[in-house]
């Protein structure tokens, strides 16, 4: 019952959506398609809303000629497909909401985010400005990966030669875990051409990479240093029985277990680095923050950021996919155990 | 002299003595047992022997050399010494021939070809060459304890120290791992296991321990202390196993 009531609603708002994006749109032909997409797709609940009802007739009739277990079995179906129709129609009537409010106040939250002439004007900056991220997120993950590897092993050196090592890289994690990434970002890019005049000439982006790999390596740091001692002891005592030295251990026992634990978060650490770059536009990098900021005041409208989100959108969803793949085939494995 | 010499050994833990002076020694193609309650030392004594734990006092020499203090070269002690310990701890990320070869190659710098054979012929002595290319998540408890044996003994190990190995076994399991032990007693192979098998005991060991709260109480043939225990703690130690159905 609330399922069909949920369909009706959910198709009532869509045609509404569907007439106001129509409208909008000065009754453009793609826009029209679209509206009568996605009424015909509100329409679906009612699918399963109608066999919920047919199935729920077929259980009084079974129920009057005295079949209980059918009757029950009838219960069980047409329950199902009632609260598949209340799934369906409750996504609808969201989707039509966002769209309704999409539309609000005139058209006027469509025009202030999705102005397509704003767009136009500023695809073309705005993508080349994106390959300045894209090129600094590359370079600082593929060191945040050495100086993050080089910081964990310092961390796990043993005995007292290690001691002094082992307090530097913990030290160094302590900080650069502690400081915002944009403080670290202002310091070093505006203050190394400062303090060592022959980095004067360095282009800014190759700061803003010091700064993200400061930053980012003591976060790899510690995924590293936690994969590894995420393997039980009992396997480096049974490398060190069979002969095999501390360094030989590590690296045909410990790290190949390791690596195929911290592929995950570190991955996800690299998502995290490529949306820092954003934070390079306070230091006056020419990335695709500043440049939509540039072209926003210059329009008047919030169109270019917009944008601005939508390359990183397309860009981070694939990555965040293939992690969220990772850690189900490796629970996978782990459930095979 | 005797090939394993175990002299006043002593090992703590921050302020919790494990071992308080244990003497034990193990002649050439000599099966010592240890038995014991749980928590009594067995585990630390063994992994001493391989160095595994360092010893705060006492001394332990093979063949006469002392392996123990510094200076030792860890290494060659362990190529010497092969352990195979209760939970079998294989290497996951290896194949079966993987984790058998591992050491020969790395250690002992044997050629990859003779090494795969020798691996080969361990693992058909154990019934295991049809497992090769499995990984040990695809085994059983008894298979992966076999393959663990086979590891250690690629090495050639002049002792061999098994802890416990049967231990995590399904009972119908326990058979076939005891029946290379066996084996590898009857070819000769010097070893200082802790079981609690006693009816294995009796039959391979010469000499069984008694170890009690990081000492040992009490020392003879298999059938002295299983059937004639003088102390007291022996004798309510070998009822608790009684009653537990292990003999
Ligand atoms: N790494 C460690 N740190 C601190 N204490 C330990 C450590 N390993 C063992 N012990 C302690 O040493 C004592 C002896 O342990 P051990 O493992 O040698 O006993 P065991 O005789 O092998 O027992 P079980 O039959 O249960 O295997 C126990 O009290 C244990 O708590
Ligand atoms: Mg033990």
């Amino acid at each position: 019952m609330v399922g069909l009531v949920l369909a009706l609603v959910g198709i009532a708002m869509m045609v509404a959506a569907a007439l106001r994006l129509r409208d909008y749109n000065g009754s453009g032909l793609v826009a029209t398609i679209v509206g009568a997409v996605l009424v015909v797709g509100s329409l679906y609940p009612l699918v399963p809303a109608f066999k919920a009802f047919a199935g729920d007739r077929k259980r009084s009739r079974l129920l009057r000629e005295d079949q209980l277990v059918p009757a029950r079995r009838a219960a069980a179906a047409a329950r199902e497909e009632a609260q598949i129709a209340m799934g369906y129609a409750a996504a609808a009537v969201i989707v039509a909401g966002l769209l309704l409010m999409a539309f609000a106040n005139g058209g006027g939250v469509a025009e202030t985010f999705f102005t397509k002439s704003a767009w136009d004007a500023s695809f073309n900056e705005m993508i080349h400005a994106f390959w300045t991220n894209i090129w600094v997120a590359c370079v600082s993950q593929v060191l945040v990966l050495i100086v993050g590897l080089l910081l964990a092993i310092m961390r796990m050196l043993p005995g007292r030669a290690g001691a002094p090592l082992r307090l530097i890289a913990l030290v160094y994690c302590d900080i650069f875990r502690a400081i915002p990434a944009i403080v670290t970002i202002l310091l070093i890019v505006f203050g190394t051409p400062l303090a060592f005049p022959t980095t004067a000439n360095w282009p800014p982006e190759w700061l803003g990479i010091v700064s993200l790999t400061m930053t980012y390596s003591a976060y790899v740091a510690e995924v590293y240093r936690a994969g590894l001692s995420s393997i039980h002891p009992s396997q480096s005592a049974a490398a060190r029985s069979l002969g095999l030295s501390y360094t030989q251990t590590l690296r045909t026992v410990l790290v190949p277990q390791a690596v195929r634990r911290v592929i995950p978060p570190l991955l996800n650490d690299f998502i995290s680095l490529q949306k820092d770059t954003a934070l390079l536009s306070t230091a006056s990098i020419a990335e695709v923050v500043l440049v939509s900021k540039l072209w926003e005041s210059n329009l008047f409208n919030l169109s270019p950021i917009t944008l601005a989100a939508a390359f990183f959108i397309v860009i981070t969803i694939p990555q965040a996919r293939f992690v969220d793949y990772l850690i189900e085939r490796d629970a996978a494995r782990r459930g095979a155990h | 002299m005797a090939f394993l010499e175990i002299d006043e050994v002593h090992k703590s833990y921050g302020h919790h003595e494990v071992l308080k002076g244990v003497s034990l020694n193990v002649e050439r193609h000599e099966v010592v047992c240890l038995i014991g309650a749980s928590g009594s030392g067995k585990s630390t004594l063994l992994r001493c022997v391989n160095a595994l734990e360092e010893i705060q006092g006492g001394e332990i020499r093979i063949d006469g050399d002392t392996v123990t203090g510094a200076g030792v070269d860890l290494n060659a002690l362990r190529r010497d010494v092969g352990i195979v310990f209760q939970s079998y701890n294989l290497f996951p990320h290896m194949s079966v021939l993987e984790n058998v070869m591992l050491a020969p190659i790395r250690v002992a710098g044997v050629a990859k070809g003779e090494a795969r054979e020798r691996a080969m012929t361990l693992l058909a002595s154990v019934g295991m060459q049809d497992y090769a290319k499995s990984y040990p998540d695809r085994l059983s408890g008894g298979q992966q304890q076999r393959v663990a044996i086979v590891r250690a003994l690629a090495m050639q190990p002049r002792v061999m120290l098994l802890d416990e190995i049967t231990a995590a076994l399904d009972p119908e399991l326990v058979g076939d791992v005891l029946e290379i032990v066996r084996e590898l007693a009857n070819g000769g192979l010097t070893m200082l296991l802790a079981t609690h098998e006693m009816g294995f005991a009796k039959e391979v060991a010469s000499q069984v321990c008694f170890l009690d709260n990081g000492s040992i109480l009490e020392r003879g043939t298999a059938e002295q202390i299983f059937e004639q225990p003088r102390e007291e703690r022996t004798q309510q130690f070998l009822s608790r196993v009684v009653k537990s159905g292990r003999l």
